[in-house]
């Protein structure tokens, strides 16, 4: 089997150190400012601002740290899934829940 | 899709599918997903129906400690990712370094916990402790939550720390290498999860103002 | 259709005879073979479901009277719970992959193994240990767990009986469930052999794959509930307790959130056995191949989506019950599109009625009947009349046992000359479907009607008036077990009797079928290369006529 063959489906993507050092820094700034927001009286808007920004800090590490964003499309696919059934899961409980 | 693999197969090579191994982890993850989802659902409907009391519990954490902890989970997410990098470049000492502060960082991050709940237990605050039945039920969920969530995240750090502990042994030994690290992805595929799962409680718990 | 994959006669040993480097029953417990492995969950498998049919058929002992037969009403409260764990986690949920998927999956594909071997030997020994945990944990002090398999709160938290030992036992088997699960999805990805693409798959497969994404996202929450149930009980920390705050609804959502896609992975392999033996038994190609690969699909996603149709009577918001009602109608379609195409294939094909598509009708009367009955249950109105009853009682068991059990025992008549090299005879096969599906209906269909005039369920004492659809329910639960008690006599005397059996009993023309029976361990001589699809049976077909 020729060193090719091996490569094919399985391109070696080699992320920079930088590149990780920049990602890590927008981490901490967005913990910096989920802490600093929460400081403020957001009343129900906490929750919808927290979670954006843990959804942001989340992203930027499944697609660069985990190398979603340089893997296989298929690989984006299934993450979505498992997305959507959680999603799933917590909105549909909560036609239970919301309408009490 | 690649038929590599089968075509390999039949020349009687066992080709090494590691695309194929990444695809096995990630689906694992997504099990560690819905796992940790499955409380968070409860603590969704909990905190809807109970908003003043989860704030109230929410006052007991310190969140300066909370903060440090997010920080020293990003940063070993960091680490890891880069001795990938290093491997990758033939650095096999420097990416044994990188493993050996992940590490480190989740057992900061174990010893901080540690004190977490030791100062939790001395104030009166464990499950079934009279203190806490003292409490509004939403407070008692509350905590309840806060326990089995972050006792069960401390877990998932714990086994993530042996996982890399042993990819430490597979580097030194040269099983991981520049030609073949899949496993060092996986590892490293793990402790991102599990930071992940920290990125979600920290908000949800320490910040709730 | 496909290079001749076969081995030269004599040249290479069956998997069974094949030279490994441990010996005796280590080369058994401790082998990465998906074959072997197969074979090892069957054994194991069949084991623990002849101790289930045990547990019911002296349940409908007990209920031949209404007042106590033959058993203290705790110990029915056990029967019942024991009954529903081990049917359910160690049947019917692991059979299809672990049984069939296993064996099948990676011959279907022109495959060596599964992507994960040595994951898929662990699969094994999980299911092992939590089945032995389940059996142990009805002999430790405190009996028994008395829950019903479904261990709703606060009474789970309450009972003194082992409900820890069973729920560990549950997690342990979800993750062997789980771990399949991703190790098939891997390797129908990965390892098809060259040629197959995705629309050249076997139906088997495509429900295969489907079954296993519902194994991999659905099962962790029903582990994490479990396990939630099991510190709740060990350290009172108040999440479902109702004493302390806790919500007993949200353990049924999280809890069923679960269990229902659950039903899918129960149905889905079934489905997919019936797919393959009407295109070999009717001579003819699928009837919309596409859509019963999609519907597949569409099974396992909109099946995520109605679980909580088993909470109807608890207490939910009116808008919780209307959404799950009406996705609840949904999810009827695509099995509906499935059950429209095998008929159209069967229709005007040339029938061979042979043992495995006499099975396949079966699961077909009965599968519709239990969707019905689903259906029914899924409408608002009815099911608070129902719920509870014997009629949830008849519809599940008219999907899970007349829908998988016979498509279970269709795959097996189908699949035996594969798996063990054997032919079986076919007058006693025969002979054990008739019982079979005569004693099937006859213990259930009463139960339909029994649950409509108002028979609950989990009742150890009834009243009068029903006593004489019981006795007929009894009376078709002895014809069952007869017919069940030939069936498997006849295919272990075919063990070692048999005629041998050639590469391709059935004519059929999916991979499996084009290498030996039993296959070599390596599966095929050469790698297969695909050319065409899994049901071309374009040689049977007539020239058209002229028309004069």
């Amino acid at each position: 089997m020729t060193e090719h063959e091996r490569q094919h489906g399985d391109e070696v993507h080699v992320v920079s150190y930088g590149r990780y050092v920049l990602i890590w820094l927008g981490l901490l700034g967005l913990t910096g400012a989920t802490v600093a927001l929460a400081g403020f009286e957001l009343g129900r808007w906490i929750i919808f601002t927290a979670l954006t920004i843990a959804s942001i800090k989340g992203l930027l590490v499944l697609n660069v740290f985990m190398h979603l964003k340089f893997e296989d499309r298929v690989f984006r696919i299934f993450a979505m899934v498992a997305g959507v059934i959680l999603l799933i899961f917590i909105v549909l409980v909560f036609f239970d829940y919301a309408f009490h | 899709m690649t038929t590599s693999a089968a075509a390999a197969v039949s020349q009687g090579h066992v080709h090494r599918d590691d695309l194929g191994s990444r695809m096995g982890m990630w689906l694992f993850l997504f099990t560690e997903l819905i796992l940790f989802g499955g409380m968070f659902v409860a603590y969704a409907v909990y905190r809807f129906d109970h908003p003043a009391e989860f704030e109230l519990g929410a006052k007991e954490l310190d969140t300066l400690i909370g903060t440090i902890n997010t920080m020293v989970l990003l940063t070993s997410s960091l680490t890891v990712a880069m001795s990938i990098t290093a491997i990758q470049r033939g650095k096999n000492k420097l990416s044994l370094v990188l493993v050996a502060i992940t590490i480190l960082l989740a057992l900061v991050f174990l010893v901080s916990k540690y004190f977490e709940w030791h100062h939790k237990f001395e104030s009166g605050l464990y499950p079934q402790s009279p203190d806490l039945l003292n409490k509004p039920p939403g407070e008692i969920l509350y905590f309840g939550l806060y326990f089995v969530m972050t006792g069960l995240h401390a877990l998932h750090v714990i086994i993530g720390a042996v996982v890399l502990a042993v990819m430490m042994l597979f580097i030194q030994r040269g099983v991981i290498n520049k030609d073949s690290y899949v496993k060092l992805e996986a590892g490293a595929l793990y402790w991102h999860l599990v930071d992940i799962i920290w990125i979600f409680l920290f908000p949800l718990f320490y910040l709730i103002h | 259709m496909t290079t001749l994959a076969m081995p030269v006669e004599g040249t290479e040993p069956d998997f069974y005879h094949a030279a490994t480097r441990r010996k005796g029953i280590f080369a058994w417990i401790f082998t990465t073979d998906h074959k072997r492995i197969g074979i090892l969950y069957l054994v194991t498998i069949l084991f623990f479901f002849f101790a289930a049919v045990t547990l019911g058929a002296l349940m409908r002992l007990e209920m031949w009277q209404p007042e106590g037969t033959i058993m203290q009403p705790q110990t029915y409260n056990t029967f019942f719970t024991l009954h529903g764990i081990i049917m359910i986690f160690l049947f019917v949920i692991p059979v299809g992959p672990a049984v069939f998927g296993n064996f099948m999956i990676p011959l279907m594909i022109g495959a060596k193994d599964v992507f994960f071997p040595r994951l898929n030997l662990l699969s094994w020994w999980l299911y092992l240990a939590g089945g032995v945990l389940a059996l142990i944990s009805v002999f430790l002090p405190g009996g028994a767990a008395d829950t019903g398999w479904t261990f709703y709160v606060p009474y789970s938290i309450r009972t003194t009986t082992n409900v820890i030992p069973a729920l560990m036992a549950a997690f342990i088997l979800g993750f062997s469930s789980i771990l399949t699960g991703l190790n098939f999805i891997t390797t129908i990805h990965r390892m098809r052999a060259p040629g197959m693409t995705w629309f050249k798959m076997p139906l088997f497969v495509w429900a295969s794959y489907a079954t296993a994404w519902i194994q991999t996202l659905a099962t962790p929450i029903i582990g994490i509930t479990l396990l939630l149930v099991a510190i709740e009980r060990l350290f009172g920390v108040g999440i479902f307790d109702p004493a302390l705050g806790g919500d007993p609804v949200l353990f049924q959502h999280l809890f069923w959130m679960y269990s229902h896609p659950a039903v899918y992975i129960i149905i889905l392999p079934a489905m997919g056995v019936v797919s393959e033996i009407i295109p070999v038994f009717a001579r003819r190609t699928i009837f919309g191949y596409k859509y019963i690969a999609y519907s597949s699909l569409a099974i396992a996603f909109v099946g995520s989506l109605v679980w909580a149709h088993h909470m109807f009577t608890v207490g939910m918001s009116n808008t919780g019950m209307f959404v799950f009602s009406f996705l609840t109608f949904l999810v009827a379609i695509p099995s509906a599109i499935k059950v429209f195409n095998w008929v159209a294939t069967l229709y005007k094909g040339s029938i061979d009625l042979d043992v495995p598509l006499l099975f396949v009708l079966s699961f077909i009367v009965q599968f519709s009947i239990g969707g019905f009955t689903g259906l029914m249950l899924g409408a608002l109105a009815v099911n608070i009349h129902v719920t509870d009853t014997y009629f949830v009682v008849g519809h599940f068991h008219y999907v899970m046992f007349g829908g998988t059990g016979f498509g279970i025992f269709a795959a097996m008549h189908y699949w035996f000359p594969k798996m063990f090299g054997r032919m079986y005879s076919k007058k006693p096969a025969t002979l054990a479907w008739l019982l079979m599906t005569i004693g099937f209906n006859t213990l259930y269909l009463p139960f339909l009607i029994l649950g409509y005039l108002g028979m609950p369920r989990r009742y150890y004492h009834y009243l009068p008036q029903f006593e004489s659809l019981h006795r007929i329910a009894t009376v078709g639960s002895w014809i069952l077990v007869l017919g069940m008690i030939i069936m498997f006599a006849n295919l272990f005397l075919a063990l070692r009797r048999g005629a041998k059996a050639p590469a391709n009993p059935w004519d059929g023309e999916t991979l499996e079928w084009k290498t030996s029976s039993p296959p070599p361990l390596e599966n095929f001589h050469e790698i297969p290369r695909v050319t065409t699809g899994p049901y071309d049976y374009s040689k049977y077909e007539q020239p058209a006529q002229e028309v004069a």
